[in-house]
């Protein structure tokens, strides 16, 4: 069963092929042996899993069970969980029990799915290759000596590994959709507000988006209306209905109109990957689809203009993390601001006080005209190619990332390479758009992401676009050799 | 006008802007659900999102910006319709997120004024150059912990408007006018329960000093911790001396934070400008701008009681009340309401006349809020409610007591907490207005004080007033002033 989507599990469970316990069982059992490959996951939830099978197994018998009880699913660990470590990566929160569920966790709880357990993520979110945890790197289960993007690393190369069929994930700068590429998977970040951030630990609150890694869009359609909408706790949640996804999924493309993002077909981009993508998009005019070239000039400044704004945000939103209240905190503080020095120093990591560092030296006295007000601007100017864009066409298209998978430690010591590896997918977050990324094929083996964005509160035109696709493709079908088996060992 | 402070190299000028922090009475936090009640036992009163736990949100409590917004109305203020929160960042252990949620480019209040009265009578009007709102930290604990401190975070995340004046005032004087004004003002508005000594209402002074003509106003120091109207004035006033000093000495002032001891009465340094904190302002992406339509304005402009200034100015005018005795009268809502209460008791139920008015408003300004000052009480804590209190002052109408003896009644009802009329009684206070028996107390003077008697006849007036206090003394005060007057007169004629 480990090869099936999330529907075709849903099918099984009602056709009572097998149980929600014996599903359960057997993904734990994947999961605990891919483990010491991959090392997707921090924390494992086997006995609460096991519990809620139960429970999912009691409403599928009363007829009190909705489409997705007994759906096996991970969270990101940057999920709060109650009662579970909710680590966000760091040895910060290494010790951190959460007391309280995540809006997110509380909903799909509520829909009767199982959790799995909390997978591996770059430190605070902040990384692109997971490199940056505290628990280890996360390995891209197609080559296990690269990397498989970040920061939602674990929950990418879980749903590639086939250990867990649909992941929670979150998207800053490109964490669900750069990972999803790099490990064959589809990802899929919301709009801005779309889904509640109650709950969900802030990297930079006005970019940070949660949302899904899964095999399909089908399977991402079904479980991402149960996760969004309204959240009172979320000031910055969108009070908008929620369409049913899974309704608008199988509409016909004809006449669907593309636009091809001009500035990412550039010499940055690797020619066997713009080749792969560029054979994607072929694949849309046979559906029906009209390519046009769309130009969005603000959108090469993404880079610089994210590099201020989420360090800005992040300097201040890791600021509790001062070792007073709650996670980590060093031994035998001599004074209050040796516990804070000492605290913060020892308990996070290199990049993470990287970005605290350039985020408090933007936002300084002196310093906050000439860096944040004028990323601030950019970002609007950003923002309005957007709006021209979908003015002129439905969804655009472009690469997620420049390149496939790359080796573990490659780029670790120079963070300039390693950011520019978000370069395709950070203009979506600053816009606060909906953005995709669907497998598309294979180059040098390792699987290519073909990257879909849409306008705001598109996310059902998005799921529709990428669904056709996978119609008429299997590269979302691909599984990674080592991993395509019944039986982990 | 200001009051120069002359020294031997000449006079200078004191300049005072006050920051005034009051606490709004919401039920709950202004971005969070938790209670604001005071005196609870520690962080019993901070939930998760005062805790700021991972992961949380604030949500902007409503309450608070409507009792801001009136605020704003009630000071003349342009309420603005967008102002934006933005977070105000330093480390701290009683500020839980190592920011504090704040307004400051784009505040909910902008542009407003107060007038207060100064010793002369005359008017000055102290501009408000904004108010926002903002949260409370907690609170440091260091008592009882041997080495270590203790954080309370009950107070964390209470909503708070920040009033920043003008630096308008002149004086300490002018200052304290100020801050009381602003004292009755958020309590007539029931905004605040101006409780200082709780710190629901504090205050923060910058405070400089200038040659006399000077157009440059000096360098200032920011006064903190001076949480009552007295230890304003004298914070004011040490630091005014101790700038003069300085600058005669031939130093210089510094930029600097000065914390005040009210133990000794001085104030001295917290930091200087060098060390303080770049609190790196920006907007909270958590919270959306503030955005307020002309209808939601409206509508809180409905809810504003009659204010201070207004009250005052219809008891000059409608009551014929002098303009001191409207200001003590209005200084409180529930010590206005008391008078008005009086005063119409005292008129049967009717309007009163402007005679009763000035008559309940010479006691309730006078004796009465002499006894609450004293005894350190409120209007609401008095021991003589309205109506026994207009009780009192209808038996001076109606001359059954004299003014004088009323004094003495007063204080027995106060003491005893019992009915001006069961006091006249028991203790026999009533007035003699019996002539015969006026008369025959002042025969008996007469006949006991020959030579005094003999010296006024032969032309020493001034001991009229001998025989009036020896009349008095042999009848305990109760004979009528007017009666014995007049009887008196006739009497002494011969």
């Amino acid at each position: 069963m480990h090869n099936l989507t999330l529907a075709e599990l849903a099918r099984k469970l009602r056709a009572k092929e097998f149980s929600v316990t014996e599903l359960t069982k057997a993904l734990l059992a994947r999961i605990e042996a891919a483990q010491p490959k991959l090392n997707a996951f921090i924390t494992v939830m086997a006995e609460s899993a096991l519990a809620q099978s139960a429970r999912a197994e009691a409403a599928l018998k009363d007829g009190s069970a909705g489409p997705l009880t007994g759906l096996p699913l991970a969270h990101k660990d940057i999920f709060c969980t109650s009662g579970v470590r909710t680590s966000c990566g760091s040895r910060m929160l290494d010790n951190f029990v959460s007391p309280y569920d995540a809006t997110v966790v509380e909903k799909l709880n509520a829909s009767g799915m199982v959790t799995l357990g909390k997978t591996n993520m770059d430190e605070f979110a902040m990384g692109s290759s997971n490199e940056t945890s505290w628990y280890g790197p996360v390995k891209n289960p197609w080559d296990l000596k690269l990397v498989p993007g970040g920061s939602s690393g674990g929950s990418a190369a879980a749903v590639a590994a086939r250990v867990a069929p649909i992941a929670t994930a979150t998207d800053t700068g490109g964490s669900i959709r750069q990972p999803a590429s790099l490990c064959g998977v589809t990802g899929i970040k919301p709009t801005y507000g779309r889904v509640s951030r109650f709950g969900m630990i802030a990297f930079a609150s006005s970019l940070d988006q949660g949302g899904l890694i899964a095999q399909s869009a089908e399977d991402c359609a079904m479980v991402l209306g149960a996760m969004s909408g309204f959240d009172p706790r979320d000031s910055t949640s969108v009070d908008t209905p929620v369409p049913n996804y899974v309704a608008e999924l199988d509409k016909p493309l004809a006449g669907l109109k593309i636009g091809l993002i001009k500035e990412f077909f550039d010499k940055g981009l690797d020619a066997a990957v713009e080749k792969c993508i560029r054979e994607a998009l072929r694949e849309y005019e046979k559906l029906g689809a009209r390519l046009v070239e769309v130009k969005l000039p603000a959108l090469p400044l993404s880079v610089p203009t994210y590099y201020v704004v989420a360090p800005a945000e992040c300097s201040s939103n890791l600021a509790r993390f001062d070792g007073v209240r709650y996670g980590y905190r060093c031994q035998e503080p001599k004074d209050l601001m040796d516990l804070y020095k000492r605290s913060r120093g020892e308990g996070f990591g290199a990049e993470v006080k990287r970005r605290i560092m350039t985020g408090t030296y933007v936002l300084s006295a002196g310093y906050y005209d000439a860096y944040y007000l004028k990323a601030q601007r950019v970002r609007q100017l950003i923002n309005q190619d957007f709006k021209r864009a979908f003015g002129e066409v439905d969804v655009l298209m472009g690469p997620t990332a420049p390149d496939v998978a790359f080796g573990l430690g490659a780029k670790a010591s120079d963070p300039i390479q390693m950011y520019l590896n978000d370069i395709y997918t950070i203009g979506a977050n600053l816009a606060g758009v909906p953005a995709m990324s669907i497998p598309c094929g294979f180059v040098r083996d390792l699987p290519v992401g073909l990257q879909i964005c849409g306008p705001h509160f598109g996310e059902g035109k998005l799921l529709n676009v990428a669904h056709a696709f996978q119609q008429v493709t299997d590269w979302h079908r691909r599984i990674p050799a080592a991993f395509d088996r019944e039986v982990l060992s | 006008m200001s009051a120069p402070i002359s020294s031997k190299e000449g006079g200078w000028e004191t300049v005072i802007g006050l920051e005034i922090h009051a606490q709004l009475s919401t039920a709950s936090k202004i971005f969070s659900g938790s209670a604001t009640a005071y005196g609870a036992s520690p962080n019993s009163q901070a939930n998760l999102v005062d805790l700021a736990y991972p992961g949380v949100l604030p949500v902007l409590n409503q309450e608070a910006v409507r009792m801001a917004v009136k605020f704003g109305l009630a000071v003349s203020a342009t309420v603005t319709e967008r102002s934006v929160f933005a977070r105000k960042n330093y480390f701290y252990p009683d500020l839980p997120k190592g920011y504090q949620i704040s307004q400051y480019e784009l505040p909910i209040v902008a542009r407003g004024h107060m007038d207060i009265v100064l010793d002369d009578g005359s008017r000055k009007r102290i501009g408000i150059t904004r108010a926002h709102l903002e949260e409370d930290a907690g609170k440091s604990l260091h008592e009882g912990l041997g080495k270590l401190s203790g954080i309370d975070l009950n107070r964390a995340g209470t909503p708070l408007i920040e009033i920043v004046s003008e630096p308008d005032m002149r004086s300490a004087k002018e200052a304290v006018a100020y801050l009381k004004k602003v004292h009755t003002l958020v309590r007539y508005l029931e905004i605040c329960d101006g409780n200082m000594q709780e710190g629901s209402f504090r205050c923060d002074a910058n405070v400089s000093v200038r040659r006399i003509g000077a157009e440059k106003f000096g360098t200032r120091a920011e006064i903190k911790n001076i949480n009552s109207f007295r230890f304003v004035e004298k914070a004011i006033n040490y630091e005014v001396a101790r700038q003069i000093d300085v600058l005669e000495g031939g130093g210089k002032v510094v930029q600097e934070t000065r914390l005040y001891d009210p133990d000794k009465g001085e104030t001295r340094s917290m930091r200087s400008k060098e060390e303080a904190n770049d609190y790196r302002y920006f907007p909270d992406p958590d919270l959306l701008p503030v955005e307020l339509d002309a209808a939601f304005i409206a509508g809180v402009q409905k809810t504003l009681p009659e204010l201070p200034d207004q009250k005052a100015a219809r008891f000059v005018a409608t009551l014929g009340l002098s303009e001191y005795d409207a200001g003590v009268l209005t200084s409180s809502k529930e010590l206005a309401a008391y008078y008005e209460e009086v005063a119409k008791l005292l008129a049967g139920g009717k309007e009163p006349s402007r005679e009763q008015a000035k008559l309940a408003a010479n006691w309730v300004a006078g004796s009465l809020a002499a006894a609450l000052n004293e005894h350190n009480l409120e209007i609401t804590g008095s021991r003589i409610d309205a109506k026994r209190f207009a009780g009192l002052l209808g038996r001076i109408v109606d001359n059954t007591i004299s003014g004088k003896i009323a004094k003495d009644v007063f204080e027995a009802m106060w003491a005893e907490g019992k009915d001006a009329d069961a006091i006249i009684e028991s203790q026999g206070l009533k007035q003699i207005t019996d002539t015969g028996a006026i008369e025959k107390a002042i025969d008996e003077v007469m006949a006991k004080n020959p030579g005094q008697l003999a010296d006024y006849r032969s032309g020493k007036d001034k001991l009229f007033g001998f025989f009036v206090g020896q009349v008095m003394k042999s009848t305990g005060g109760k004979a009528n002033p007017a009666q014995l007057n007049e009887l008196l007169k006739k009497k002494l004629a011969g």
